[in-house]
């Protein structure tokens, strides 16, 4: 059978091809435990998962997780994170893209992957990033008055409400 | 042969053919010794509550084994576990459906004051959002602290005054949780 000869693409090889499309567009971002970890502009982000998704040679097919992470010291505090998985190859993929603080906003996924509205309305819910495109951009997890976007570094993790950890009753 | 223990009569006066005491206490007595709890569980202090029913602790000897999934027919709420702030409307709209005189054991650490989750998805203690009568602590408590919660209960209960649900401190109680009376 040919699927059992087809061998695990390369890191290497998936770099080749998507900097033959990309040249400095997309930037090769290491390979913490194996994981190829590329770094796109934001504004090329829908660009090169369509590339991804739709490249017969990679057919990173499968939207395993869209999520962000906050790195208040930098000037684009925002890195929304994309994790692809192509089935055929046996291989996956992290697409990182950096954004603005100020207002946070990224072409949203939905349009390749049904799957991306709920990581999507997540990530919102829990970093207020926008995505631009999506159908229905409404918290999903945290209650729907809540003003915080909890996961962002500025808010404090602990509830205020909290008397019974005041430092009086240690003394302090 | 285990021995039967009968509720103890409240104190009276006695004669020949006669027993007169306060009609609160004879209400009280038969509240406390008839308290239809409605389980709110929703973590391990739960499966704590279910040993507590089943046969080992067996609850029904508290006059309790007839638990209230319906909030209009229980005299108890017991709220066990971490309720997170999306679930706080419900307990609200749960008690308020509860019909008077009701009272509320919040059960375990999380229920008391939001235990090991200080984040700012979890309601810290349902104290915040509806009056509580007693706490258990523990993490979860054993069976027999959630029984004692329930016999602190039922001396809280035996005692209250009939009109006390009657009182302008009552009311005032209630209208600083958002419940309103309605006449």
């Amino acid at each position: 059978m040919d699927f059992i000869s087809m061998a695990k693409l390369e890191n290497t090889q998936i770099t080749a091809r998507c900097q033959a499309k990309f040249a400095e567009r997309l930037q090769v971002g290491g390979e913490p435990h194996g994981l190829l970890t590329l770094t796109a502009r934001a504004e090329d982000i829908l660009e090169v998962l369509e590339f991804l998704k739709t490249d017969p040679e990679l057919s990173f097919g499968f939207l395993t997780d869209i999520t962000a992470v906050h790195y208040p010291e930098l000037d684009k505090p925002f890195c929304v994170v994309y994790h692809l998985h192509s089935w055929a190859n046996r291989s996956r993929i992290r697409i990182k893209a950096f954004i603005d603080g100020k207002h946070p906003v990224i072409a949203s996924a939905t349009a390749l992957w049904d799957g991306a509205n709920w990581m999507e309305r997540e990530t919102y819910d829990f970093y207020g990033i926008r995505f631009a495109g999506h159908p229905d951009l409404r918290r999903i997890l945290n209650v729907d008055d809540m003003e915080a976007f909890p996961m962002r570094k500025e808010f404090p993790l602990e509830d205020p409400n909290r008397v019974d950890k005041k430092d009086y009753f240690f003394g302090r | 042969m285990s021995e039967i223990t009968l509720a103890k009569a409240p104190p009276g006066l006695e004669g020949a053919g006669f027993f007169a005491t306060k009609i609160d206490q004879v209400i009280g007595l038969a509240r406390a010794n008839s308290l239809w709890p409605l389980p709110f569980a929703t973590s391990c202090c739960g499966i704590e509550f279910m040993a507590t029913m089943a046969a080992t602790y067996d609850a029904g000897r508290f006059g309790m084994e007839r638990n209230s999934f319906s909030p209009r027919q229980a005299d108890m709420m017991m709220v066990m576990g971490t309720i997170a702030k999306k679930m706080a409307p419900v307990v609200r709209q749960v008690y308020s459906q509860m019909a008077e005189p009701r009272w509320v054991i919040a059960v375990g650490a999380c229920a008391s004051s939001g235990g090991i989750f200080d984040t700012y998805s979890v309601l810290q203690g349902i104290d915040e959002i509806i009056p509580v009568d007693v706490y258990v602590p523990g993490c979860p408590p054993r069976p027999e602290a959630i029984l004692d919660g329930v016999m602190r209960l039922q001396d809280i209960v035996r005692n209250e005054s009939l009109n006390r649900r009657q009182t302008p401190e009552y009311r005032a109680l209630l209208e600083k949780y958002g419940f309103h009376f309605n006449g």
